[in-house]
């Protein structure tokens, strides 16, 4: 497969009031063409400030210590404001969580799609107006006319969502940054959004990278999955092999902490304490202190990724060849054993 | 387990109609009706909009409902109520808000905080007494002594949201309305919260409403469960019934909505639309398809629906 973009142990800090927080300690991933890779972990783990980089809109006490982004065999991290310029919105674009802060309350939704095309291909106003009309009945709105001059207040949640997606594939983007794109919006309308972002996906054959820190969006929208905790990726692998073979013991706390629609348990798994403060970043493996399954060399040394298969890896001291044989919690065995019988039960 | 059909809470055609305007009315709630027997836990479900958290403010008189009664442990406590009803509704009755840390006065320390409704109703004798209830209660909720003087700001979002249940359950209540109450915290976090609740629950013989829209969550922590759309209760059942015997057809497209975390079984998943134009929400009446278990809808609906 042809990579698309290619991060290498990017490092970022924020300096804040309090002192340093690093919170990006060593992330590298690849993302390749056409395929949609989930990031996913908890508030504060930098999968947001992750993306935040690739679109170089950084805040402003943000610092990239280290690392490079790789597109177009151009490093992100390295070139000049106005080379990002003409990569993000064009190249890159992203769609984030709330629509009605990422839209212009004073501006019809119609021009704002617009101003994009004028800016990034040079068309004149009317060309520009008739691809956001056609751009609006792509992300499956009708009435395109009336929608193009009415402002975002006239929408609904699930219509500027549509928009802010309409904005960011205005230009032909080949890489597309969703980040949380479906977490305001009610169930049934976060359906109708994610089936049309993997509509276009096969359309456009756009490469995704997809933020949120809900599973069962991840198991619907996933090619490949990355877990992150404490400014780390703490394992990677395909949907399949994060969700029915999963190693690091994080992400068997994740999985075994939402509850799962068929399966009739009673009582949740809840992982113990709370992630670490980055301003002081624990030595070794970050998520010692709440696992159940640390082992001495946790506390003292950060393990490498230790590779299960050929897509799959997990940075856990479990997996070197001396670590005494630990199972997963029982309460994930089982739902998993539950959740292979689904599926054969169906039989698709 | 408590026995748990003994009713603590009926609602009957309870309505609350908002005012925009001279001429528009939003109905965000139009007679709804339903009972929570005592010990269990009833979810209300739907998406925004769809009154569920209007109900649960109905119920605790935050809102003045236009219209129906709300009977509380037997009592009236909807319309004009007496002081001791209002008294006995204050303390056996408490909510837990989304936002913990939007229901947590910034300006105050923890201790403050929770005791508040210890001093509103004068339930200790010594300033001794009433710290030490604080304290008790902020170990039984999983924070500890030394919090008590801390403010809100510096404190987590689990933490905050343990604190708010704290405040809720200081005065001792029977009753406890949930309105999204974990839906601001991470994943992880969420199960500790909910592990919590169900902990307080099984201790103190309390009864919850649960106001959610996460609906795997509100599966796993609800006895029965009512589904709510544009203001109606359009199915009310045990939470087995609801899941696995949907019967409306809102309920079938909302359940059908629900990602599930099975990559494999994602994949081929077919979402069901639910299309409103033939089915009037004004004509039905709640009727019952099997014990327990009620479906809004005209006898022609529900004989569509069942067939």
């Amino acid at each position: 497969m042809e990579k698309i973009l290619e991060v290498k142990n990017l490092c970022v800090s924020f300096k804040t009031h309090n002192g340093v927080v690093k919170a990006i300690r060593g992330v590298s991933f690849d993302l390749f063409k056409g395929e949609t890779l989930a990031i996913v972990g908890e508030s504060g783990s930098g999968k947001s400030v992750t993306t935040k980089v690739l679109m170089g809109i950084l805040a402003k006490n943000g610092i990239i210590e280290e690392g490079e982004v790789l597109f177009d065999n151009k490093d992100l991290t390295k070139i000049t404001k106005k080379e990002i310029s003409n990569i993000k919105g064009k190249d890159i674009a992203i769609i984030f969580q709330d629509p009605m802060t990422s839209l212009n309350p004073t501006m019809t939704v119609g021009y704002q799609i617009a101003e994009s095309i004028i800016e990034h291909q040079g068309l004149t106003k009317n060309e520009a107006k008739s691809k956001a009309m056609e751009l609006i009945k792509l992300v499956g709105i009708n009435q395109s006319e009336k929608r193009y001059k009415q402002y975002p207040h006239q929408l609904s949640g699930g219509m500027r969502q549509r928009i802010v997606i309409a904005i960011a594939l205005a230009c032909n983007p080949r890489i597309l940054i969703a980040d949380e794109p479906t977490t305001a919006l009610d169930v049934t309308i976060q359906a109708q959004i994610l089936d049309l972002i993997k509509e276009l996906q096969e359309k456009i054959g756009l490469s995704i990278i997809f933020i949120t820190h809900d599973l069962g969006v991840v198991a619907n929208v996933a090619d490949r999955v990355a877990v992150m905790y404490a400014g780390k990726i703490v394992e990677f692998g395909t949907a399949e092999e994060i969700f029915f073979d999963p190693r690091h013991p994080y992400t068997w706390g994740l999985l075994a902490s939402v509850p799962d629609l068929n399966s009739e348990i009673n009582k949740l798994y809840a992982i113990p304490g709370a992630p670490p403060n980055l301003l002081y970043p624990p030595k070794g493996d970050a998520f010692a202190l709440r696992s159940d399954f640390a082992l001495k060399v946790d506390l003292e040394e950060e393990p490498p990724f230790f590779k299960v298969t050929d897509t799959h890896y997990a940075a856990t001291w479990l997996l070197h060849e001396n670590a005494p044989k630990v199972e997963m919690p029982e309460i994930l065995k089982v739902r998993i054993e539950s959740m292979k019988k689904e599926v054969s039960q169906y039989d698709y | 387990m408590t026995t748990k059909n003994q009713v603590i809470l009926r609602v009957e055609n309870l309505s609350q109609h908002f005012k925009l305007g001279r001429k528009n009315i939003l109905k965000a709630m139009d007679k709804v009706s339903f009972t929570v027997n005592k010990g269990e836990t009833f979810g209300l479900v739907g998406e925004s909009g769809s009154g569920k958290s209007t109900t649960g403010r109905s119920i605790i008189r935050l809102y003045n409902p236009t219209d129906g009664d709300v009977e509380f442990l037997g009592k009236r406590i909807s319309g004009k109520i007496d002081k001791r009803t209002e008294s006995m509704l204050r303390t056996k009755m408490q909510m837990i808000f989304q936002d913990p840390m939007a229901s947590l006065n910034p300006r105050k320390t923890v201790l403050d905080i929770i005791a508040q409704g210890l001093d509103i109703h004068k339930l200790y004798k010594t300033k001794k007494e009433r710290n030490k209830k604080v304290y008790d209660i902020l170990e039984t909720v999983g924070l500890s002594k030394e919090h008590a003087h801390r403010y809100p700001h510096e404190f987590s979002g689990g933490q905050r949201q343990r604190i708010g249940i704290a405040r809720a359950l200081v005065v001792d209540p029977e009753f406890v309305i949930a309105d999204e109450a974990i839906s601001a915290l991470d994943v992880s976090i969420q199960a500790q919260v909910v592990n919590l609740l169900k902990k307080m629950q099984e201790e103190r013989e309390l009864t919850y409403i649960f106001i959610a829209h996460d609906l795997s969550m509100v599966r796993y922590i609800s006895d029965r469960i009512g589904v709510m759309h544009l203001g109606k209760m359009v199915e009310i059942g045990s939470a087995s019934n609801i899941y696995n015997n949907p019967i409306h057809p809102y309920t079938k497209s909302l359940l059908s909505a629900i990602p599930h975390p099975n990559p494999l079984l994602e994949r081929y998943r077919k979402r069901v639309d639910y299309d409103k134009s033939n089915i009037d929400y004004d004509e039905g009446e709640l009727v019952e398809i099997e014990k327990d278990h009620f479906v809004l809808g005209t006898e022609g609906e529900i004989k569509r629906w069942t067939a």
